[in-house]
């Protein structure tokens, strides 16, 4: 217990550092699938395509992963820049179903009479579908945060400061606290970037927090969290 | 006025929704289209604002075929109210009610402060403008979907079987509310229901409707009622099982009316008139009936 006292501002750096490493991801991961999940949901021909290959990102593994990044975009071995790359296509393998999923969850009869007053495809997308789709984007969201700050500790090991250094720093110079400090810190920050998540949905989707009668799950399986 | 010339639409080789319909709908006037699931009376009204393209015929506006109009520019330019109201869930009363006007770039004080007086005009207390269409009942969400099918004061207003989802009771009030506002703004409604009696109560003129868009019958409900053309159209209309055909009995003083079925119509008050404007849709529909 010692350790942590002494050493708070070594545990509060490394947080920062661990933030600076997911929260890009993220937003990229939840910009980059919203068009690659609107073309899945459009088409019956892409849906197959887009949905089939980015479940495929999903099965790399990451360590060949951060080997292989450097020589694709041509960023140095120890670049945060990979970590996020990295991070970034796990959260568009999750996302681009979630958001097709979403939009076609949008109920039919709404989409219509959207279309029957004159909203344009364009407006339509953006003024009726994506809001509807908001309560199902929000719970994928959250997946893919809590799984990016998970999967962010990687980066210890190819030698990207996170959170991961201390439980990489403790097991080395066996100091037991600071594995502890490192887990402990890691799902606060989850938990934090989680309840930020359902604050701005709250504040971004009113009309759900007054009807109770529609109760919206996850449409992601527990299973892709522990990954 | 809106004019249907030999229209048909084909969605599948196989699948004739309509065929060949010729129609025209007198401007400030209620014409119905009714007929049961299949007889492409919704593919009709869509025709109109072109959420549906006729595979061949043409339909004209005023004279001017719909073809040659942007459908977005089009709808927008007539009212559309559906059932289950069809209302964003995710927008306030007031601001589904402001959507088209918003929509064609009225500054949203303006358009909020005419959609509260829409709500005034169909009959609902300003109090609701802020909530959700979810926190309504279903008679006030579908007031709310015909003022939102006013909001751009449109010369034509579609309704989609708008009081189909709604109880006896509401659907009542609904259609009143109806003729109610159709005395003060005079719009050419398109109206689409399965539902006969209603169709009689609503139409100037009934369209009856059979399977694959065939028209059985068209007319005044007075001239359909006496002058049925064929048994499809009585059995529609229900003067086949004797719905229709009423006969006093008088029971301890009070003279009952009754169809041939035995069912109790209504009862004969003094002083009845016929010839008001809703004459034998009004005797039909008796009130027992249901």
């Amino acid at each position: 217990m010692t350790w942590i006292w002494s050493n708070g501002d070594l545990i509060w750096d490394r947080t920062l550092d661990h933030l600076v490493l997911s929260v890009p991801p993220i937003l990229l991961s939840f910009l980059l699938a919203l068009p690659l999940g609107a073309l899945a949901n459009r088409y019956r021909a892409s849906r197959g395509v887009i949905l089939g290959s980015v479940g495929l990102l999903y099965a790399i593994p990451s360590l060949p992963l951060f080997i292989v990044l450097p020589v694709i975009v041509g960023t140095s071995a120890r670049s945060p820049l990979n970590l996020i790359i990295a991070l970034t296509l796990y959260g568009v393998a999750l996302m681009v179903r979630v958001v097709a999923d979403g939009l076609a969850s949008v109920d039919r009869d709404v989409r219509q009479s959207a279309a029957g007053v004159g909203f344009s495809s364009w407006s339509e997308f953006w003024q009726v579908e994506l809001p509807l789709a908001g309560p199902v984007l929000l719970a994928g969201l959250r997946v893919v945060a809590v799984s990016t700050v998970s999967l962010a500790t990687v980066g210890a090991v190819i030698g990207v400061q996170s959170l991961g250094s201390l439980f990489t720093d403790g097991f080395q110079r066996g100091i037991q606290a600071e594995i502890i400090a490192g887990i402990v810190a890691t799902v606060v920050l989850a938990l934090v970037l989680d309840g930020v998540l359902v604050l701005l949905g709250r504040l971004l989707m009113p009309w759900t927090r007054k009807s109770s009668s529609r109760v919206l799950l996850p449409v992601v399986t527990p299973a892709a969290v522990t990954r | 006025m809106i004019e249907f010339r030999s229209v048909t639409k084909r969605f599948t080789q196989d699948a004739v929704a309509v065929n060949d319909f010729s129609l025209v709908l007198p401007s400030r006037k209620i014409t119905v289209l009714v007929g049961s699931s299949g007889s492409g009376k919704t593919t009709l009204l869509r025709m109109i604002n072109r959420m549906v393209d006729p595979t061949s015929g043409s339909i004209e506006i005023d004279g001017v075929d719909v073809a040659t109009l942007e459908p977005v520019k089009l709808r927008r330019s007539i009212g559309y109210v559906m059932q289950n109201s069809g209302l964003l869930p995710h927008r306030k009363v007031v601001d589904n009610v402001a959507t088209v006007p918003l929509l064609r770039g009225v500054p949203r004080k303006q358009a909020r402060l005419d959609a509260l007086e829409l709500l005034d005009t169909v009959g609902l207390s300003r109090t609701l403008a802020d909530r959700y269409p979810s926190q309504l009942s279903g008679g006030q969400q579908q007031r709310v979907g015909v003022a939102r099918g006013l909001a751009v004061n449109p010369n034509i207003l579609l309704m989609d079987e708008p009081f189909g989802a709604v109880d006896p009771i509401v659907r009542a009030e609904l259609q009143q509310e109806l003729l109610r506002l159709q005395q003060e703004l005079d719009k050419t409604v398109v109206f689409v229901t399965h539902d006969i009696d209603e169709a009689f109560l609503l139409g100037d003129q009934v369209v009856i409707l059979r399977t694959g868009g065939l028209v059985a019958q068209i007319g005044s409900p007075t001239e359909i009622l006496a002058n049925p053309v064929d048994e499809f159209v009585s059995s529609f209309v229900g003067a086949d099982r004797g719905k229709r055909s009423l006969h006093l009995e008088n029971h301890g003083g009070d003279d009952l009316v009754v169809d041939s079925e035995g069912r109790l119509a209504g009862v004969l008050s003094t002083g009845t008139k016929a010839g008001t404007r809703s004459g034998p849709g009004a005797a039909a529909q008796g009130g027992v009936r249901q």
